[in-house]
């Protein structure tokens, strides 16, 4: 073991990374349970947001370990719990093509518009 | 030219931009996240074990209650990482399994026994404080998924500290046995801080790499340092005094001199011949192993209640 191979950036202390094996990719998840997207309503008035995933077997259980897990702290009034292989996502790779139409379309902001400096509540 | 995927990537870093899971990444920093990520998941629920081998000794209802939450936090931040582990496209059961085969390892700290109650103080203070220096920075991460699991960590990890110093400042003003007590606690946990943080920066050369990715912002060193300033004017407020006679304060460069760390007793803790890995790691194993009826039964009931649906729809 020689310096060279350790970091301490894993946060809790010094960790040796060289040689340390990093799994195969996409290969998880056989065993454990199913994966549960989680979001938390903060509070009233505010829409729900993600706040991480978890595991569990059914959907009763992922919203009891997502209260113990994400809200130990009273930070939510609602959780949801959705099974992570249901959401649709857009793809990264095709970022640019995909948000295209909205890119040169500056007249949808209000900024666009050249007014006078005295008009008021415009 | 069209830009390289790699220069793609780099120039997002360079923007102080996110990466986020589905982005393409370079091999090298995927490795090098998993690696970091699952580890420090590994160090958190590790970390349970010193401090649940004093809950039922706690001296009161109150003391219990705090450390019993503090090491449910621990359980909580390792659920936080290995999420964010698993979006890099590792299982979480893959991770447990290279833990409890050792081929993935945890911090050394949690290799140090827990021998009075007064550790529970300086495990608070100087551990969790040590790791709070180098987590801060992180929740600027280039990897959006642990830069916002390190956000809900920071946010916990500061009442840890805080019952810490409460513990030892107790202790300190209490009796002279607890007093002394206290001073044992800091005499012993006080060089394992330090080296919490890494050698130094001109034996780690993989510190650059993880800079240019924006993995890591601070070099070992200067989080040591952070962590010596930090925590030298806390020591006298506690009334305890810190195992180290080089430490004072030098006017010329604005911070606490210290003395040299024993790096051949990390690197023994490192390799396994600390004075608690071999019960680590056992406990850890029988705790998985011994539970293994709960997921066994959670999945029956749930496959159970799943049949029924079927049956009820048809």
């Amino acid at each position: 073991m020689t310096a060279s191979s350790l970091s301490a950036d894993g946060g809790h202390g010094a960790v040796p990374t060289g040689g340390v094996p990093t799994g195969v990719p996409g290969s998880g998840s056989m065993r454990d349970w199913p994966l549960w997207e989680v979001f938390v309503r903060a509070k009233r008035g505010l829409s729900h947001q993600h706040v991480g995933s978890l595991h569990a077997p059914d959907a009763a259980m992922a919203l009891r370990n997502a209260r113990d897990v994400y809200t130990r702290r009273s930070e939510g009034v609602s959780i949801w719990v959705v099974p992570a292989s249901e959401v649709v996502a857009s793809s990264p790779d095709e970022k640019d093509a995909f948000f295209d139409p909205a890119a040169d379309k500056a007249y949808r902001h209000p900024t666009f518009y050249v007014v006078p400096d005295d008009v008021q509540h415009l | 030219m069209q830009p390289s995927q790699e220069q793609e990537f780099q120039a997002l870093i360079d923007a102080d931009q996110r990466i986020e899971p589905r982005d393409w990444m370079p091999e090298a920093y995927r490795k090098t996240l998993i690696r970091q990520i699952a580890q420090h998941a590994h160090s958190e629920i590790i970390g349970m074990q010193p401090e649940g081998n004093w809950i039922t000794r706690a001296p009161s209802l109150r003391r219990k209650a705090i450390l019993m939450a503090k090491v449910q936090d621990e359980a909580g931040h390792g659920l936080y990482l290995y999420g964010a582990a698993e979006t890099l496209g590792v299982g979480r059961d893959e991770l447990l399994d290279l833990l409890h085969a050792g081929r993935q390892k945890y911090s050394s700290i949690f290799n140090y026994p827990t021998l009075t109650w007064a550790d529970m103080g300086a495990i608070g203070w100087l551990v969790d404080g040590a790791a709070i220096v180098n987590q801060v920075p992180i929740t600027r991460c280039s990897y959006g998924p642990y830069a916002r699991a390190m956000v809900r960590i920071c946010k916990e990890e500061s009442f840890h500290q805080r019952q810490g110093f409460e513990i030892l400042h107790t202790l300190s003003h209490g009796t002279p046995a607890q007093h002394r007590m206290a001073q044992d606690a800091v005499d012993r946990w006080w060089w394992p801080s330090l080296m919490m943080f890494g050698p130094p920066d001109d034996q780690s050369p993989n510190t650059a790499q993880s800079m240019a990715w924006r993995i890591k912002r601070f070099s070992n060193d200067e989080l040591r340092q952070k962590f010596v300033d930090m925590t030298v004017p806390q020591a006298e407020v506690l009334g305890l005094t810190l195992p180290d006679p080089e430490i004072r304060w030098d006017e010329t460069s604005g911070h606490h001199l210290f003395g040299e760390i024993d790096w051949t007793e990390f690197f023994r803790v490192l390799k396994g011949d600390g004075p608690c890995n071999t019960a680590r790691m056992e406990h850890r194993r029988r705790a998985h192993d011994e539970g293994a009826w709960v997921r066994e039964a959670a999945s029956a009931y749930a496959e159970k209640q799943a049949a029924r649906t079927r049956a009820g729809a048809a």
